[in-house]
C-alpha cells in the first residue's frame, strides 16, 4: 500500500492479558504510542483477559502502581481509531461494552466530528481482521 | 491441618485455580490476588467452580486488586469475602500454612 512516497503497512497490536498482574498491558500501550509516530495503519485488539485493560473506574492507589488506563483515551489524538473488542471475550467474563471506557476520535474528513473508535466484533469477524494485517504484535 | 491457598493468576489464562480447587482439602481457604481476582467475579464462565467449591472451602479476594482493575466488590460471587492487606495477614496467621499457586 502506498501513501505518497511512504510504504504504509497494517500493524495490529493484540492485547490478551489483564492489566497490573503482568507488565504486558503497559508495555503494549507504550509501544503503540511510539509506533503511532511512524504514520502506519494501526489497529488494536482487546481479547481474552485483554478486555479488562479497558475497564472503567480503575483505581490503583492501594496497590502502589500507576493507573495507566486514562492514557487509552489519548489514542484518538494519535490517529489510532481502529480498536476491536472481541464480543465472546466480554460475554465469557459477564461484561458488556458499558463496563469499558468509551474511546473516541475526531474525524478530520467530517468537520472533526467525534466518533467511536471501538468496534465490537465477533470471533469470526476478528479472524478476518487479523488475516488482513501485515504485522501482528502479541502482548 | 488448615491451609491457606493463594492464587494470583486469572482462571481464563491458567489452570492454577482449577488445580487448587481440586487439591484443596475441605475446611481450607483460598485467597484470590492480583490477576487471580477476576476468578472471584459472578456471571463469568468460571463462576460456577467457586460457587460449587464453596460448600467445603472458604473463598477470599483481595479488595485492592479488585479496585485496581475496576472490578466492583458488589459483583463478586455471593459468599466470597473481600479482604484488605491486613485481612491477608490475618488469614496467613490464622492458618497453619500458606500454599502459593503460581
Amino acid at each position: 500500500m502506498e501513501d505518497g512516497d511512504q510504504v504504509v503497512k497494517k500493524f495490529m497490536y493484540m492485547n490478551r492479558k489483564a492489566p497490573y498482574g503482568t507488565i504486558y498491558a503497559l508495555e503494549s500501550l507504550e509501544v503503540v504510542l511510539i509506533a503511532a509516530a511512524f504514520d502506519q495503519d494501526v489497529s488494536l485488539v482487546f481479547a481474552d483477559d485483554g478486555v479488562y485493560q479497558l475497564m472503567k473506574g480503575q483505581d490503583t492507589d492501594d496497590i502502589g502502581m500507576k493507573n495507566f488506563s486514562p492514557t487509552y483515551s489519548a489514542l484518538g489524538d494519535y490517529d489510532i481509531k481502529k480498536i476491536y473488542i472481541e464480543k465472546e471475550s466480554l460475554e465469557e467474563r459477564g461484561l458488556t461494552l458499558a463496563d469499558l471506557q468509551e474511546l473516541k476520535y475526531e474525524d478530520e474528513d467530517d468537520d472533526w466530528a467525534e466518533k467511536d473508535s471501538i468496534h465490537l466484533v465477533t470471533r469470526a469477524e476478528l479472524a478476518d481482521v487479523i488475516d488482513a494485517q501485515d504485522v501482528v504484535f502479541s502482548f | 491441618m488448615t491451609m491457606l491457598h493463594t492464587v494470583n493468576k486469572s482462571p481464563f489464562e491458567r489452570n492454577a485455580l482449577d488445580s487448587c480447587i481440586s487439591l484443596a482439602k475441605a475446611g481450607s481457604s483460598i485467597l484470590l490476588t492480583e490477576d487471580g481476582v477476576v476468578g472471584a467475579m459472578q456471571g463469568t464462565s468460571h463462576s460456577k467452580k467457586i460457587e460449587e467449591a464453596m460448600a467445603n472451602i472458604s473463598f477470599y479476594v483481595l479488595g485492592p486488586d479488585l479496585k485496581a482493575r475496576g472490578l466492583s466488590e458488589s459483583n463478586v460471587v455471593n459468599g466470597v469475602k473481600v479482604v484488605d492487606y491486613s485481612g491477608f495477614v490475618d488469614l496467613a496467621a490464622d492458618h497453619e500454612s500458606v500454599q502459593s499457586w503460581l
